[in-house]
């Protein structure tokens, strides 16, 4: 069945990959075994743009799409804690991007249009929600345009050829109707060209709940890091994650554990490791660790928090298929450089081969060397096909380097894994991050495993090269000096990116 | 650090074959509450090497997990379900080591963290 889904206008591309990620959460798919594609079918409303908040999607039935957007969250995390053990049962998951999942009445290019377009909806769809012993309210929103009180108060009055007979409640109505109006505008005023006027009338089945992000927004986090990741976004990567109740999921790179504070809202058990010792172990004090960010929200304590290096991981030898979820933000050289283990002018080769003495062994901090963002990914990609259940997600963030139109880039590829979505998160004028999702579909073999012991060799052996090559470090810091006839050459043959793609949204 | 993470860990330094499983020194085990889950006890049991844990356990001083590795239709009990529960997630070494039997290499765990880091010289 055909419902509107109405996006908060940020973060474009990410709204269809967590929307389906979570429908695919919620067995969307799963009534046909047959469909290798996990894509739901979108709709365009009549002459709008793609980049426009508002799509028809197609859902198998009302439930899956109220689990996708609402929330159901019993007070506080406190209550969820020890509630978990009913699992599934009591958090239900929300898309952070979807404002709203709407059964539609009806819509128009004008009032006349959608009364008519009301009025021919089937009875059978309307007339349970417009019992008399129900409690309902109308609601004026607008895309782009702001409605006076008393215009709102108009457009409800003017609803009234709908036979509503239960009582209104503006507090807690049990149904909630949405008439939604948006005009067309022109592509310079930082909006979408949406093109075609348009007004929708429908009942909601299911809400985002924002109030997520200013409880959990970094300015009131205890323990912070200068890469800790945005709560929107890290909401965003545990949803693309599926992050819930009963799952493992482990980040190779925690650093403050801003990531697996997102996942263990959702339920998921969680574990992490840093190269930085003094990140994981120390923090800041006593009440100012990683620990403390968890125990500021109430969340279930990380299962392990160890210092590893994802270079050279600790992990046993046969163990594999354990984790249900990689999220990580690896560290591309930008802001916050890679380590590995391994001394640094060993492997540049300023000294040779060397061994600590017994005596200064205990009090050793042994030295790290630069790690390349080549071989931090292909680490990851190593560790994730080794360490995934089948089916298990693989979540990073990919830096890219902006040519100034198109974004035309060769993402990280391995055999063990399917690339499902990548959406692109502009950084500066001059790079974005890509969040790639991936699914493990294949298992583990030790052709692959030998391949990746003779990459991981070649690293090693020929370290200064890769360390120049492909820094991204400089690319992005460099100054601009622009070419005088670049100017000229801006009507290119691919379409630019529109403003209102900047930074912000 | 938990049994479930002592049981994944192992001294991956160059030249060793099988580093798992490492002992335990523990100085300071602490006990922590952990909440029940039983999809995520289920997972887990399958994945994990269960003479390692019960030894573990025996070590940081709990001694109910029996030695051999029991029958997947043990996790109906709900008596060898609260036992797993507590040996895997609630037991804590907050200060020790873990030390390679072989050549007695200890990584060191401080506040509960465990030191996985190697030297130059063992890369």
């Amino acid at each position: 069945m055909w419902y509107l889904c109405v996006f908060y206008h940020r973060l474009l591309d990410y709204r269809k990959p967590e929307f389906e990620s979570l429908a695919d959460l919620f067995g969307a798919f799963h009534e046909d075994p047959t469909t290798t594609s996990h894509t739901l079918e979108w709709k365009l409303p009549h002459h709008h743009h793609p980049d426009s908040p508002f799509h028809f999607v197609n859902l198998p039935n009302e439930d899956i799409a109220r689990n996708i957007a609402n929330r159901i969250f019993i007070c506080l995390v406190v209550f969820t804690r020890r509630l978990s053990f009913y699992g599934n049962f009591f958090c239900i998951y929300a898309g952070i991007l979807v404002k709203g999942l709407y059964e539609i009445w009806g819509e128009g290019s004008s009032y006349e249009e959608l009364k008519e377009a009301i009025n021919s909806y089937p009875d059978d769809r309307k007339l349970p929600y417009l019992t008399s012993d129900s409690t309902f309210r109308i609601i004026v929103d607008s895309f782009g345009k702001a409605i006076s009180f008393k215009d709102q108060t108009a457009r409800i009055q003017g609803m009234s050829y709908i036979p509503f007979k239960g009582r209104v409640e503006l507090r807690n109505p049990e149904h909630k109707f949405w008439l939604i109006e948006t005009d067309d505008y022109e592509a310079n005023n930082g909006l979408p060209p949406v093109v075609d006027k348009t007004i929708f009338f429908g009942r909601e089945v299911g809400a985002a709940d924002r109030k997520l992000l200013p409880t959990y927004q970094l300015k009131s986090r205890t323990y912070l890091g200068p890469t800790a990741m945005d709560a929107e976004v890290a909401f965003l990567m545990a949803n693309q994650a599926q992050a819930m109740p009963g799952k493992l999921v482990y980040d190779p790179f925690v650093g403050t554990g801003s990531i697996l504070v997102a996942a263990a809202h959702f339920g998921a058990m969680t574990m992490g490791a840093d190269i930085d010792i003094r990140v994981v172990r120390d923090g800041r004090g006593p009440d100012c660790n990683v620990w403390s960010n968890f125990k500021q929200y109430g969340l279930q304590m990380p299962v392990s928090l160890l210092r590893a290096d994802n270079n050279l991981p600790p992990w046993r030898p046969g163990l594999k298929e354990v984790f249900d979820a990689i999220i990580c933000d690896p560290p591309y050289g930008v802001r916050a450089g890679g380590r590995k283990s391994g001394g640094r002018k060993l492997l540049k080769g300023v000294v040779g081969p060397y061994i600590v003495p017994d005596d200064k062994r205990t009090g050793h901090i042994p030295s790290t060397a630069a790690y390349c963002l080549a071989e931090c990914v292909h680490d990851l990609l190593d560790l994730a096909a080794k360490m995934l259940v089948m089916g298990g997600r693989l979540v990073y963030f990919y830096p890219v380097v902006r040519d100034s139109d198109s974004l035309d880039v060769d993402f990280p590829k391995h055999p063990c894994f399917k690339l499902v979505a990548n959406c692109e998160q502009m950084l500066s004028y001059r790079y974005s991050r890509i969040l790639l999702t991936m699914v493990k579909i294949a298992p583990y073999t030790d052709e692959i495993a030998e391949a990746a012991r003779i990459q991981h060799l070649e690293f090693k052996e020929n370290h200064v090269k890769w360390m120049e090559e492909g820094n991204l470090h400089a690319a992005v810091f460099s100054p601009d000096f622009p070419a005088i006839d670049d100017r000229d050459n801006k009507c290119s043959t691919k379409d630019p990116k529109k403003k209102y793609r900047g930074k912000y949204v | 650090m938990r049994l479930l993470t002592h049981n994944m860990l192992s001294s991956n330094i160059k030249g060793v074959i099988n580093g798992f499983p490492l002992l335990i020194e523990a100085e300071r085990v602490v006990e922590k509450q952990v909440d029940f889950n039983l999809d995520f006890l289920k997972n887990m049991f399958s994945k994990i090497d269960w003479k390692a844990l019960a030894d573990a356990s025996k070590t940081m001083g709990y001694d109910e997990l029996p030695d051999e590795v029991p029958d997947p239709s043990v996790l109906d009990s709900q008596e060898f379900l609260q036992k797993f529960h507590h040996a895997l997630l609630e037991l804590h070494l907050e200060e020790g080591a873990l030390v390679y039997p072989e050549t007695g290499r200890r990584f060191p765990v401080n506040k509960g963290i465990p030191n996985m880091f190697l030297h130059e010289d063992e890369v």
